[in-house]
């Protein structure tokens, strides 16, 4: 694509014209297949007229758990977008040796591993923590929903919308072709004239919103709405995890909107804050972004730490080892991590003096973090190990994510950093850490947990299947990348000189292609799963499960539980089950509970209109739609029918259906 | 808000909160420092009073940190007792971070423009 000029403008449809159509065979045929299984997707849903169901139980609900679940649907389907880039990269590095050029356009190229990072991080990764913490939360401190029900459900739509943002940019217009954190001046006007680059802003500004009004919302519903006598060190470390993880994300997110902000003046009012010239700095985009992004990948991974936990601590039929040490841990990693970022420049010119107080503090977080993993190690000495599922998921996070780990306490070592830097070694070892602990951990989470949100285990058989591939194949796909950096070959290379490399991507191809191999397996299990479910039925507490979740039915009902517990003990229900705790089966009281709301995916479907006509200077569009969602969300405010009762009635029915499938306290 | 709405949008239990919501005259005399404390920054820029432009800036900035304390007792209703505490708690989180990020980035900044913008031989000789 040889530097086509977009200067198209027009009052109706601002930059909006014919030429907005990507001319790429690729891309045709990727909108062909998606308008396909689109049109196949809601001609379905509209035979088996489930419209309404949706509607109703699901886009317009308020549940925690509901919204958990539809921020793991968005997470699953952004995630396999995600890989569907990765494998595009993969491929193309295999392929453009000696001579040839691949299959991938350099304009085509650039958008895919952009488009690759952010969707990984901000609409898999996020979603997931996000639908983990909202599921989770509520059943382990023993409430009936989050502080405020509504604000949770517009968070879900407006991190829904980015999302469709993100995709939409596949089909009109273009992605940025700067990376995934947009440096400037790259993603400055003068050098990414198009699109692309507003396509991002917007998209991450309005997700924004979602992740910071959900943290706001989590850490409230943590603070103030936990069962009586579950004092702080009495909660399940998951929810402390959790807990950490939103006090990261209110802190850190707001440097992300800031610093948006300002990238945005620079594009759109020729601000020159990180321009080249007029005084800008572009080293201070760099240095404001970390300062959100560091506290970010720790966002992502501590909720993980938590899963982690109590899979250990259940399949190991023991308390958690050190969960004093592994609180303090938590809090210790959500300090440090604010005093890192700057281990992201190194090589930007800060000197000495800067360089070995990041590099020192770099290292000094790993000391919380291997205690954590000698907690889990010792939690398992001398337990009852159960290799389940989710037991088979974290003792491959401990293997996988030590050795990324240490690669890199290795990269905090300034020298160190300076030879490897923007090389494929870094490229390793953030997918080592990552995905040896972010989406182990999802996948741990998954396997955990799905038999509580649905009633049924899912099938261990291509569970295995999935495990095995994933496991296996990220060593494959990785460990080439490390050798590969170690080499000197930089990130975000499209076609290679030296044909001696190409062995290596070759690896790391068929590693990709294993992982393929282990996402099908995992979309098979659901299905398959789905289809067994009467064969698969568990009980309320299926693993022998220590928190209170595990002490109501699965799938648990609306309100979630019909008295409010007592807490008197870490691992509440294993307590409870040991003292054998009487359940109450009788003199039920009506509960009061939130009505569902379509004002959010409304302010959310104005939010998608009103990114997209920023992005494209479609200007009255973009009045238009602020004002909308200004006006509708001062008109919700006037709604004051948004409550009912469940009738004690109802209540009672309920919990009397459910005796049958609860495990009896006693037992 | 009348009685019946007060009841639905208030369901979640009110117990051992103990949050303040101030009254007429708390609102009135933060309104009246605010305003004081905008108008005098204000004031000092226009009319000059302060030959050196540093210290005024320094001033500003001093009349603005105590504009914020203003807001947070008076608008806020913070204090040392309200949310159990939880309140105090998380201002001094807010202030380590926002020392941390703005300290930080004046040191990082400071020694990149030090190091990275002159660029003339001698200078580079000069490097910490």
């Amino acid at each position: 694509m040889e530097s086509v000029v977009h200067n198209h403008w027009s009052p109706l449809l601002g930059r909006l014209w014919w030429d907005a159509i990507p001319q790429e065979p690729i891309v045709w045929a990727t909108f062909a297949a998606v308008a396909l299984g689109g049109i196949a997707l809601v001609a379905a849903l509209t035979y088996f007229k489930v419209w309404g169901y949706l509607w109703k139980e699901w886009f317009t609900s308020v549940d925690h758990k509901k919204i958990g679940i539809m921020y793991m649907v968005l997470g699953l389907i952004m995630f396999v977008r995600g890989f569907a880039d990765a494998v595009m990269m993969r491929l193309q590095q295999a392929w453009a040796f000696n001579g040839s050029e691949g299959y991938l356009n350099a304009h085509h190229f650039d958008q895919v591993f952009t488009a690759h990072g952010v969707i990984m991080i901000f609409f898999a990764a996020m979603p997931f923590v996000t639908g983990f913490m909202n599921y989770v939360v509520p059943l382990q401190i023993g409430a009936r929903d989050v502080s405020f029900p509504f604000l949770n459900n517009f968070s879900f739509w407006m991190t829904a919308s980015g999302a469709v943002l993100v995709m939409l940019s596949l089909f009109i217009g273009e992605f940025g072709q700067t990376g995934w954190l947009a440096y400037p001046p790259l993603s400055g006007i003068a050098y990414s004239p198009w699109v692309g680059v507003d396509y991002w802003i917007w998209a991450l500004q309005i997700a924004g919103v979602g992740t910071l009004l959900s943290g706001v919302n989590l850490i409230s519903t943590i603070v103030k709405m936990r069962a009586p006598g579950m004092d702080l060190m009495k909660m399940p470390i998951f929810t402390w995890t959790a807990l950490c993880t939103n006090i990261l994300i209110v802190a850190a997110f707001p440097v992300l909107t800031a610093v948006l902000c300002m990238l945005t003046a620079d594009r759109y009012l020729d601000f020159n804050f990180f321009t080249n010239d007029f005084g800008g700095s572009a080293m201070m985009y760099v240095n404001l972004i970390w300062i959100w992004g560091h506290p970010e990948v720790y966002i992502l991974i501590l909720p993980c730490f938590g899963i982690f936990s109590e899979v250990t601590s259940t399949f190991c039929g023991k308390r958690l080892f050190g969960y004093t040490s592994m609180v303090y841990a938590t809090m210790v990693i959500t300090i440090l991590s604010y005093i890192v970022w700057l281990h992201h420049f190194f090589t930007m010119g800060s000197g000495a003096s800067v360089n070995s107080f990041f590099g020192i503090t770099t290292m000094v977080i790993s000391i919380p973090t291997g205690a954590k993993l000698f907690n889990w190690l010792f939690t398992m000495y001398r337990g009852r190990i159960r290799f389940e599922l989710p037991m088979m998921w974290t003792i491959a996070f401990m293997l996988t994510f030590t050795v990324g780990g240490m690669t890199g306490v290795l990269l905090a070592v300034p020298p160190a950093d300076f030879v490897l830097h923007n090389s494929l070694f870094l490229i390793a070892h953030f997918h080592n850490v990552i995905i040896g602990g972010v989406v182990f951990g999802t996948f741990a989470g998954i396997n955990f947990w799905w038999p509580k949100a649905f009633g049924f285990k899912l099938h261990e058989g291509w569970g295995k299947l999935s495990f095995w591939c994933w496991a296996i194949g990220f060593w494959f796909a990785f460990m080439p990348l490390y050798v590969l950096g170690l080499m000197g070959v930089t990130r975000r290379m499209r076609v290679f000189d030296d044909p001696n490399l190409q062995i290596w991507f070759l690896i790391a191809a068929f590693g990709a292609a294993l992982i393929a191999v282990g996402i099908g397996a995992f979309i098979v299990q659901v299905g398959y799963s789905i289809w067994k479910r009467k064969e698969l039925a568990v009980d309320g507490d299926p693993w022998g499960g220590r928190t209170l979740e595990w002490s109501t039915t699965s799938p648990p009902p609306a309100y979630n539980f019909a008295f409010t517990p007592v807490v008197h003990e870490i691992d509440a229900w294993d307590d409870m089950k040991r003292c054998g705790a009487p359940r109450p089966t009788g003199n039920f009281q009506a509960i009061h509970m939130p009505k569902n709301t379509e004002a959010g995916i409304i302010l959310g479907g104005l939010a998608t209109a009103f990114g997209f006509a920023m992005i494209w200077h479609i200007w009255w569009l973009a009045g238009l739609t602020f004002a909308g969602m200004i006006g509708y969300a001062i008109f919700h405010t006037f709604n004051y029918n948004r409550d009912y009762f469940i009738p004690a009635d109802e209540v009672t029915a309920t919990e009397a259906a459910a005796l049958g499938q609860l495990a009896p306290a006693g037992a | 808000m009348s009685a019946a709405n007060h009841h639905a949008a208030h369901d979640h239990d009110h117990d051992g909160h103990g949050e303040s919501h101030g009254s007429l005259r708390d609102y009135v005399i933060g309104f009246i420092l605010s305003v004081v404390l905008t108008a005098i920054p204000f004031w000092l820029v226009m009319s000059g009073a302060i030959a050196d432009k540093q210290a005024t800036a320094l001033v500003i900035m001093a009349f603005a940190v105590v504009q914020i304390v203003v807001h947070m007792i008076y608008f806020l209703h913070m204090n040392t007792k309200s949310e159990n505490g939880w309140t105090v708690m998380a201002l001094i989180f807010t202030i380590i971070l926002v020392v941390i990020a703005l300290s930080g980035s004046l040191w990082v900044m400071y020694h990149l423009n030090h190091n990275m913008m002159p660029m003339t031989s001698h200078d580079m000789g000069q490097l910490p």
